[in-house]
């Protein structure tokens, strides 16, 4: 199966997704963007994990992969948690007004 | 015997005045500080009792100073027939001084810190005088010198008396430099500071060694007696009380340095070299300072120029080989020399401060115990026979014959001169009419029995201690010229001296002014003493002066040193204030640093072809 699929596809297809992630990350100015911008590199990240890991025949690399899952579903709890109190603080979203820690 | 008794005396006078002086009575701080010395006087004596005829050096060690490597360093004291002189000498000049203070200090402020301090000087230089070692020596030699600084700064409150003790304590540094000098020398050489071991060996250590040995040890003597070219602070050493000029700066510590060189002579006698150095710069030191002092008006500055004249005589005794007459010489002159400051401290006293002889005249009548012991110094200092300077004067002049009958002849005029100038002194203060407002009056007893113990010392001192014989054993012997014509010239050029003097201020009293009128460039030379102050201070002073002030301070440190920490100072504010840019608080800001960063780094790898390993 693999044979059909080369594995720089995979690979390409990773570096692509990151790379929108890292655009969504410094273009977008709302937090939930930005934030599911953080989600999409790390799952671009976990792709090209997976590709190597069967590349090498090797399983550590799902083992990351699956830290990586458990790391971002906790940074999703408590990041959501965060954006949920800062609107209920501020009434809004945009990123360049939650800027009061910069003076 | 207890030598350590000697020193221990005048300091416990020290530290009991200098402590506790400020509570007591003045009549209890005299007590101290006299009865110390004279303590130390009679325990002197009770040591010359003790010791029989002393052929032998007498040294006691009391414990180890320096043990250090090779180093091997003793507190130890030694007394011979040379120290048994310089003891005397001090201890009982030193008493007779003490006593004179009482009353010539008695209407001073800081009583207490005089006595302190002249205590403290006494002990310093009976440790001088009694040290076994080069090292010791020193210490006492640093110590009386710390003791002239003080002394001569006495009146701190005045500018030019703490100008001049800086002027002394800075050019005794430079005879000091090359005192240690000469001692790291003798240390590499003989590896010993004690006089014992130098001289046993240096008797075959050769010649050029022992040259510079002994021309290192005659820059120390230059400092601390006053020899050309290093003479310039003893006359300003005048600021300080007449008893302080009469007892250090004219009987005692200017001594010092011919004490040390005849304490030295088996270097000396093995470098000819050196002893001629010593007997030119001696001479010519006699010489000059004796032409600066026939023009000043300065009772004070007169008796300054004469100590340095009468030292650079007994230097040319030194460097003539003629040790024990330099010695001798040393002897009557403390004698003579202490009466005359003493002489004219009294008639300071009694004139309330008024020190230029134009000021003065016709005291003889006002102040006759002072005027008659004065005439008791003034004919031993013009070399009248058979008074004290005559007869050691006279061994210097022979012994000069010996050794070169150009110094011998110098030496004459010099003598000349000598009587000249104190018989000009004692015509313009005692002769004549008055001219001064204050009204003079004679001195206490406590002032004038000193003053009459010390003119009976220079009337007969010269017979009383023949110095000469009693060294003998000690000093090689020296050829002197047996030929009595030339001890008549001698007392002949005194004689002239005096009736030169007479001429000039008492039967012609205007001859002098016109003398100085018509040889207008001379007078103008000797009156401004050569200008040698000026020259040093042109030549000597100012270029260090200015060096330190232009190049190391404005340029070495506060250009180079402060420019350099500022320097980095600065650049780091710099380099901050580039970086402060990079921390813009936008986080955004931040993920295109590491965008870039990363970027950067992968390039990297991919034009190095992958991880370095």
């Amino acid at each position: 199966m693999m044979n059909a699929v080369p594995i720089s596809w995979f690979l390409t297809l990773s570096a692509i997704l990151f790379a929108l992630g890292v655009a969504g990350f410094l273009f977008r100015r709302n937090i939930i963007t930005v934030f599911m911008s953080i989600e999409l590199m790390l799952n671009a990240v976990n792709l090209s994990f997976v590709t190597f890991s069967y590349q090498h025949k090797e399983v550590s690399g799902h083992l990351f992969t699956f830290f990586v899952m458990v790391v971002a579903a906790a940074e999703a709890a408590v990041g959501l948690a965060i954006i949920l109190t800062v609107f209920k603080g501020r009434s809004t979203l945009n990123i360049d007004d939650v800027n009061s820690m910069k003076n | 015997m207890q030598l350590w008794l000697i020193p221990f005396f005048p300091l416990a006078g020290f530290l009991i005045n200098g402590i506790f002086g400020r509570r007591f009575s003045k009549s209890l701080v005299n007590t101290v500080a006299v009865g110390s010395v004279l303590l130390s006087f009679l325990w002197v004596l009770k040591t010359i009792s003790a010791m029989g005829d002393l052929n032998t050096p007498h040294v006691e060690h009391y414990f180890t100073w320096i043990q250090s490597g090779a180093i091997n360093i003793g507190c130890d004291f030694l007394v011979d027939r040379l120290t048994i002189v310089m003891l005397l000498v001090v201890t009982g000049i030193g008493s007779l001084i003490h006593i004179y203070s009482i009353g010539y200090m008695s209407h001073e402020g800081g009583y207490y810190r005089f006595f302190a301090y002249l205590n403290l000087f006494m002990f310093f230089m009976l440790v001088l005088v009694l040290g076994a070692s080069f090292l010791l020596l020193f210490v006492g030699w640093e110590g009386v010198g710390l003791c002239s600084y003080l002394l001569i700064g006495f009146y701190f409150d005045k500018k030019f008396a703490t100008d001049a003790g800086n002027k002394a304590f800075i050019v005794n540094r430079i005879g000091d430099f090359g005192f240690s000098l000469a001692m790291f020398y003798i240390f590499k050489n003989f590896g010993s500071l004690d006089f014992d071991k130098v001289f046993q060996q240096a008797a075959s250590a050769p010649e050029w060694v022992l040259t510079t040995i002994g021309l290192l040890l005659m820059v120390g003597a230059c400092g601390k007696s006053a020899q050309i070219p290093l003479y310039v602070w003893l006359p300003d050493a005048m600021a300080g009380p007449t008893p302080v000029s009469a007892l250090i700066h004219a009987a005692t510590m200017v001594t010092a340095g011919v004490y040390m060189t005849a304490r030295s002579w088996v270097i000396f006698t093995h470098a000819p070299g050196a002893m001629d150095v010593i007997a030119v710069v001696g001479i010519a030191t006699a010489f000059l300072a004796a032409t600066i002092g026939l023009a000043q008006n300065d009772i004070k500055k007169v008796f300054a120029y004469s100590t340095v004249s009468q030292l650079g005589y007994m230097f040319v005794g030194i460097g003539s080989g003629a040790f024990s007459a330099g010695v001798y010489h040393l002897v009557t002159h403390a004698f003579f020399k202490a009466l005359l400051f003493l002489g004219a401290g009294s008639v300071i006293h009694a004139l309330s401060g008024e020190q230029d002889m134009r000021n003065m005249g016709g005291l003889r009548k006002k102040i006759p115990i002072t005027f008659w012991t004065m005439v008791c110094a003034w004919v031993a200092i013009s070399g009248v026979p058979p008074f004290s300077g005559f007869f050691s004067k006279d061994a210097i002049l022979l012994a000069a014959y010996g050794h070169s009958p150009a110094i011998y002849w110098i030496g004459v005029v010099t003598a000349g001169m000598t009587a000249f100038y104190v018989s000009r002194a004692m015509f313009m203060t005692f002769f004549g009419s008055y001219r001064g407002k204050a009204h003079p009056h004679e001195s206490p007893a406590v002032m004038w029995v000193p003053l009459a113990v010390l003119a009976a010392l220079s009337l007969v001192g010269g017979w009383l201690f023949p110095i000469p014989e009693f060294l003998k054993g000690i000093f090689p012997a020296f050829e002197e010229a047996e030929n009595h014509m030339l001890m008549y010239i001698s007392v002949f050029a005194g004689f002239a001296g005096i009736g030169l003097a007479y001429l000039m201020y008492v039967v012609k009293p205007g001859m002098a002014d016109s003398l100085a009128q018509t040889f207008k460039a001379p007078y103008q030379l000797i009156y401004n003493k050569y200008f040698v102050d000026e020259i040093y201070d042109a030549t000597v002073v100012r270029p260090v002066v200015g060096g330190s002030r232009i190049v190391l301070w404005k340029g070495v440190d506060a250009g180079l040193i402060d420019g350099i920490v500022n320097g980095v100072g600065a650049r780091c504010r710099d380099v901050g204030s580039l970086l402060r840019l990079l921390q813009s608080g936008n986080i955004r800001g931040y993920a295109t640093w590491v965008l870039f960063g990363s970027v950067a780094l992968i390039l990297a790898m991919g034009l190095y072809g992958g991880l370095p390993r």
